[in-house]
């Protein structure tokens, strides 16, 4: 596992031309536990997609130190996945094996016995035989939490990872994210509840598509700070004039 | 009648009998199994025009070889099947028209160019036969040409079976952890491709989706894992193989047609009496205490 910071520099992401992330520089320390947030269409799925490598940047670099693509854990906003697939809990957990076992590697026991402590880490002991289609919306989080935690990724990424959760559920999975954060991992994770955020993320980056405030929580989230960022997303322009380069020395 | 010439007298009696009733097993070994992940990546009507795709392939190969021979026809077929997936791949990845769309559109004038070329050469009777298939007429050739094949598909899906589920399941997480999942989808697409090619000449390309796409709906109606279902869409494909026979056999009836229209009664009565079936809802079971 590498702890690794993340660093964004000058990076834009634009769909059809028109910027979904603008300019946008910072840093995810090392073991930093981050919550982005910010007002519908700012571009925070966007910022994660980019940071998996899954959309092109128009400008600047996504800086990863040593860390491999695949030392990050993602979890995508979970509508992304047909429930109705005939898979099991216990195999789909064990798709976070995939960087020791791979397409064609044997499962090890070792990594069979770290999906079993992986379940009953999430409260879904013993659930290794029932199908994914058998569960509910929390419970197959917990199954996705699960998967992310026998991935072992020093980074994680997390899309929206508690909406349309129950709050038992929420709390659980914070535990999880807690952990990792103590272990030392970087996590990252998209949120649209603030209170969740001031309760449980160090780190703020208040985003509307440029970077409104990134700083310690209780200095990124205050009220003026907020209210920027809606009326920054909020300006959309069909007819909006080509974004000339700063020089470096402005930015 | 007894037993023993109902069932089993046809095929003592006739080679082409007992050919065309491996053939359909090796078949339903191979395209079942590919029928079911096909449609587990709601992918069932790419099948159906990819078998239309094939047919201006094989209708070239069937201008060379100068009559129905199998190997030009297949080996034409392949290439033409694989051109389609191909560039329907490229069409929707660079352009905003979904894959089933821009399938649809190459299949038609896959399907009119075909047409066209056997009607240029050919009598109505070879458009027949490569429309609706000659079961009963395959010879050795043929059926080491389609034994291979399901043997190839087997061998292929048994190797690539974990990258390819997970490729089904959550793309996005295979791609988050570095598992080339196009090269997967592309293999899979080529096993489609090459058991419709083996399909054709026992059913023609109008129906050789139907050993594909039938018992992969029933294997889904009656089980809920994936081994499971490839399992009962191999064996459902064989089943109807041997009774399409047997009733065409009897009844003087066209085999191909015959035999998908008993894959269609087992779907039928699988929608009836399965345990995921529609009936079921209206004799509902007391519920259990856990």
């Amino acid at each position: 596992m590498t702890h690794a910071a993340i660093r964004l520099r000058d990076v834009t992401i634009a769909y059809d031309r028109h910027p979904a992330v603008h300019h946008l520089n910072g840093t995810f320390a090392a073991g930093s536990l981050t919550a982005v947030v910010g007002p519908n269409g700012a571009g925070k799925s966007t910022l994660l997609r980019a940071m998996m490598g899954e959309l092109p940047l128009e400008s600047g670099v996504i800086e990863r130190d040593v860390l491999p693509v695949t030392d990050i854990g993602y979890l995508p906003q979970a509508a992304e996945i047909d429930r109705r697939f005939p898979l099991t809990v216990g195999d789909t957990v064990l798709l976070g094996a995939w960087r020791q076992a791979g397409a064609f590697g044997a499962i090890s026991a070792t990594s069979a016995s770290e999906a079993r402590c992986a379940l009953s880490a999430v409260g879904l002991e013993g659930f290794e035989r029932r199908h994914i289609g058998s569960l509910s919306a929390g419970q197959f989080q917990r199954v996705l939490f699960a998967r992310l935690l026998l991935q072992d990724a020093g980074v994680i990424l997390l899309d929206e990872p508690f909406t349309a959760i129950d709050a038992r559920t929420t709390r659980d999975l914070l535990g999880i994210v807690q952990r990792w954060h103590r272990d030392g991992r970087t996590v990252i994770a998209v949120l649209d509840d603030f209170e969740q955020v001031r309760a449980h993320f160090p780190q703020t980056l208040l985003l509307a598509r440029e970077s409104v405030s990134s700083a310690p929580t209780e200095t990124a989230m205050t009220a003026a700070n907020l209210l920027r960022a809606r009326t920054m997303a909020e300006r959309w322009d069909e007819g909006a004039a080509i974004c000339e380069p700063r020089d470096e020395s402005a930015a | 009648m007894s037993v023993y010439h109902l069932l089993i007298a046809p095929f003592v009696d006739y080679g082409f009998m007992r050919r065309a009733l491996v053939a359909c097993i090796a078949l339903g070994l191979g395209s079942g199994p590919v029928g079911v992940l096909l449609m587990l990546r709601r992918m069932s009507l790419v099948g159906d025009a990819m078998s239309h795709a094939i047919l201006p392939g094989a209708a070239i190969g069937f201008l060379i070889a100068g009559g129905l021979s199998l190997p030009a026809m297949g080996l034409g077929g392949l290439v033409a099947g694989l051109s389609v997936a191909l560039l329907s791949g490229l069409v929707s990845r660079t352009t905003p028209l979904r894959e089933d769309a821009s399938f649809a559109s190459f299949y038609l004038a896959s399907l009119a160019l075909g047409v066209l070329i056997i009607s240029l050469r050919g009598s109505n009777i070879d458009l027949l036969h490569v429309l609706f298939g000659t079961i009963l007429a395959i010879d050795a050739t043929a059926l080491f040409f389609v034994g291979g094949i399901a043997s190839l598909s087997l061998v292929v899906l048994a190797i690539v079976y974990r990258p390819l589920v997970a490729e089904c399941f959550d793309p996005g997480f295979l791609r988050a952890v570095g598992g080339r999942g196009p090269l997967y989808h592309l293999l899979f697409l080529f096993l489609v491709v090459i058991n419709l090619v083996a399909g054709f000449q026992a059913l023609g390309t109008l129906m050789a989706v139907g050993l594909m796409m039938l018992p992969a709906a029933v294997a889904q109606l009656w089980a809920r894992t994936l081994p499971v279902m490839v399992v009962i869409a191999a064996g459902t494909a064989a089943v109807s193989g041997l009774f399409g026979l047997i009733i065409s056999f009897h009844l003087g009836l066209a085999s191909g047609p015959t035999i998908i229209l008993t894959a269609s009664l087992i779907y039928g009565g699988s929608i009836l009496i399965g345990p995921s079936a529609a009936v079921r809802k209206y004799f509902p079971r007391p519920h259990l205490t856990g």
